[in-house]
């Protein structure tokens, strides 16, 4: 309504700028608030659903069906878990020195794995190996041969995984080999026995507080 | 604020080296800057940049919506109520998206009658509102598939009716209906061509859009008066008059928008969608969104026209209520443009508004219902008889036998005479 030439430079008196520059300052600032409002539901709209979520809970596994020896795969959140009954002619190997010698990381030194796995066998109960399956290097499944063998998949095969795609090698604990392109042992999920045979994957023993995420790496 | 322009030339040295090898911000500076507006466009103005927000917001809350859409008959339904419970925001994201449909509609509508009133589409700017009709008809287009999309009861019955339509064609009828289906009734081939086309087409309108604006930069924005810029005197700079004005419009329109989305979410939809889709029941009553009601009251209360039976002659007439758009430009013959100076046309003009509001009342209501005591198929024949008369024979009748008033010799100076002169009209 005001004359036009106001509009330009605002009120002659010194006053008029400051206003100007708050009101456009302010104005901007309100706007640059809201388009992040806005645009913040479409991002977390990406997140996991509640139902994928939902999914993601905890998965039993009757153990007294495993033949020692014997691997069974079992997914969960969408990876494959190996569930092995291990031998005690498996569990002797796993503490060869000749074996780990040629491991990278014995011990479990690296975070990949929960409290109650930070040790030889890399499980809670040492008859049952609980890992998950997907090498540390690029993604694959690793190849369950727990067999000796002289020449296949390399010479003086003990027994463990072997990942077809780059020849990355485990041994029966998910424990890696020096001199292969993995880094890391397998991970280890979380996981109890809520009863002898009764295996829980996705939900540590009471009073543990570990998540498969925290890991060095999958 | 301090940072790009004070004359011609970018100021920044980063802005100055990228504006040598791609003129962007040229671009920008002569589009924004220093594009001539005249200086007294009112609120109706708007609704231009309102619809382009609008379609922005669409095409955003469409793309998230499609991450979690499933456009196949046994599984979208679910997936649409997966939305609404499990996806985080999934709710927020549809109704914004769902009522985001209608409010685009009001904005185009308002913006459409504005141009008749105005004169808008004039010379020169026949293709500029050619155009415009070419956005109206893909955002019907493009409307229609989205509501089929959850595949509820209206989503289906809505679907099987409107593909019927084209069943009334002499001849190629049957062909084109089965063509339209991919087999023979509605089902998964629909709403998976519908789906593919659904998230097409707004791409299509961008582009359309895109066009519009450059045939309205050419000449640019029509005015209130309807008269012709003469000189600087009659424009200001759209950057920073009309981009503050627009934000300000935008934060209003929001208002609305918002309180729909959160308080009533679904006061627009039919709660029959929320019953998945069953080509076994069709439901009581078979209403399209308020959008088409005027549209569908056409095709409804068409009867039969001389060896033209009722329900081709209604497909025609709704069709050609569209397409009686396209030749606007050269059915109106007065050279005056806009209705302020034109005291007929004024009431002419406002007899339309009613007659569309006439006619969306009756297609919203059962055919078997009346309003005054008379039925409703007669009063939507008459409304679309109305309708076609506006076009066919009064504008181009009023162009000869109205006179109208006398115009201001410029914006300016018709905008600097203060007081109640300009507005009512008695100048």
């Amino acid at each position: 309504m005001a004359d036009i030439a106001n509009v330009h430079g605002g009120n002659p008196h010194s006053d008029g700028g400051t206003r100007r520059d708050f009101l456009v300052l302010a104005g901007t600032a309100l706007g640059a608030v809201a388009a992040a409002t806005a645009v913040w539901p479409l991002i977390s709209s990406m997140n996991p659903a509640a139902d994928t979520l939902a999914a993601g809970g905890p998965v039993d596994v009757d153990v007294s069906k495993l033949a020692p020896g014997q691997q069974i795969v079992v997914m969960w959140r969408g990876a494959p878990i190996f569930v092995v009954n291990r031998t005690p002619e498996a569990l002797a190997l796993l503490q060869k020195p000749d074996l780990v010698d040629k491991l990278r990381d014995p011990d479990s030194q690296v975070h990949q794995q929960p409290t109650y796995a930070d040790n030889w066998h890399r499980s809670a109960d040492p008859q049952f190996a609980v890992l998950v399956g997907i090498c540390t290097h690029l993604g694959c499944v690793p190849n369950f041969l727990p067999k000796p063998n002289p020449t296949s998949p390399s010479a003086d095969w003990p027994g463990g995984y072997f990942c077809p795609c780059h020849g990355s090698k485990y041994d029966l604990a998910g424990r890696v080999y020096k001199g292969v392109p993995a880094p890391y042992n397998l991970p280890v999920p979380p996981y109890n026995f809520t009863s002898k045979t009764t295996l829980r994957i996705g939900e540590n023993p009471t009073g543990v507080a570990f998540e498969l995420s925290s890991v060095q790496q999958m | 604020m301090a940072s790009t322009t004070s004359g011609d030339r970018p100021q920044n040295r980063f802005v100055q080296w990228v504006d040598y090898r791609l003129p962007v911000f040229t671009f920008l500076n002569h589009e924004l800057r220093d594009y001539p507006t005249p200086r007294n466009l009112s609120y109706l103005w708007n609704f231009g940049s309102l619809a382009g927000i609008v379609l922005v917001m669409m095409i955003a809350s469409g793309i998230f919506l499609a991450m979690n859409y499933t456009p196949n008959d046994t599984l979208a339904f679910e997936s649409v109520e997966r939305i609404m419970r499990d996806v985080n925001y999934g709710w927020l994201i549809r109704y914004v998206h769902m009522n985001g449909a209608s409010m685009f509609f009001i904005v185009v509508y308002i913006h459409i009658f504005r141009g008749l009133y105005y004169g808008s589409y004039k010379a020169p700017r026949e293709i500029l509102w050619m155009l415009g009709v070419v956005i109206l008809l893909l955002m019907m287009a493009t409307a229609f598939m989205g509501y089929v999309l959850p595949w509820g009861q209206m989503s289906f019955w809505g679907a099987t009716v409107i593909t019927n339509l084209f069943s009334a064609l002499p001849i190629i009828g049957p062909k084109i209906v089965t063509w339209l289906w991919g087999g023979f009734s509605v089902g998964n081939p629909t709403l998976n061509r519908f789906f593919s086309l659904h998230y097409l087409l707004p791409f299509v309108i961008v582009g359309v859009v895109v066009l519009h604006l450059v045939a309205l930069h050419q000449h640019g924005s029509n005015n209130p008066l309807g008269i012709d810029k003469k000189g600087k005197q009659d424009s200001i700079p759209f950057h920073p008059y009309y981009t503050i004005k627009d934000s300000f419009g935008l934060a209003v329109f929001l208002l609305p928008y918002a309180f729909l989305v959160f308080f009533y979410p679904n006061f627009f939809g039919e709660p029959d969608n929320y019953i998945p889709a069953n080509p076994l029941a069709t439901p009581a009553e078979i209403v399209p969104e308020w959008y088409f009601l005027p549209f569908y009251a056409i095709l409804r209360s068409t009867p039969d026209l001389l060896f033209i039976p009722s329900k081709l002659a209604g497909v025609l007439l709704m069709f050609g209520s569209i397409a009686v758009l396209f030749v606007l430009p050269w059915l109106d013959t007065s050279p005056v443009r806009s209705g302020r100076f034109r005291p007929v046309f004024k009431w002419f003009y406002v007899s339309l508004i009613i007659d569309a509001f006439l006619l969306g009342y009756v297609g919203k209501h059962k055919p078997d219902a009346t309003l005054f005591g008379i039925a409703l198929p007669t009063i939507g024949w008459l409304g679309t008889l109305w309708y076609f008369g506006y076009f066919l024979v009064i504008l181009p009748l009023l162009g000869f036998f109205e006179k109208p008033l006398k115009l201001p010799t410029s914006i300016s100076e018709a905008v600097l005479k203060k007081g109640a002169g300009v507005a009512s009209g008695a100048a």
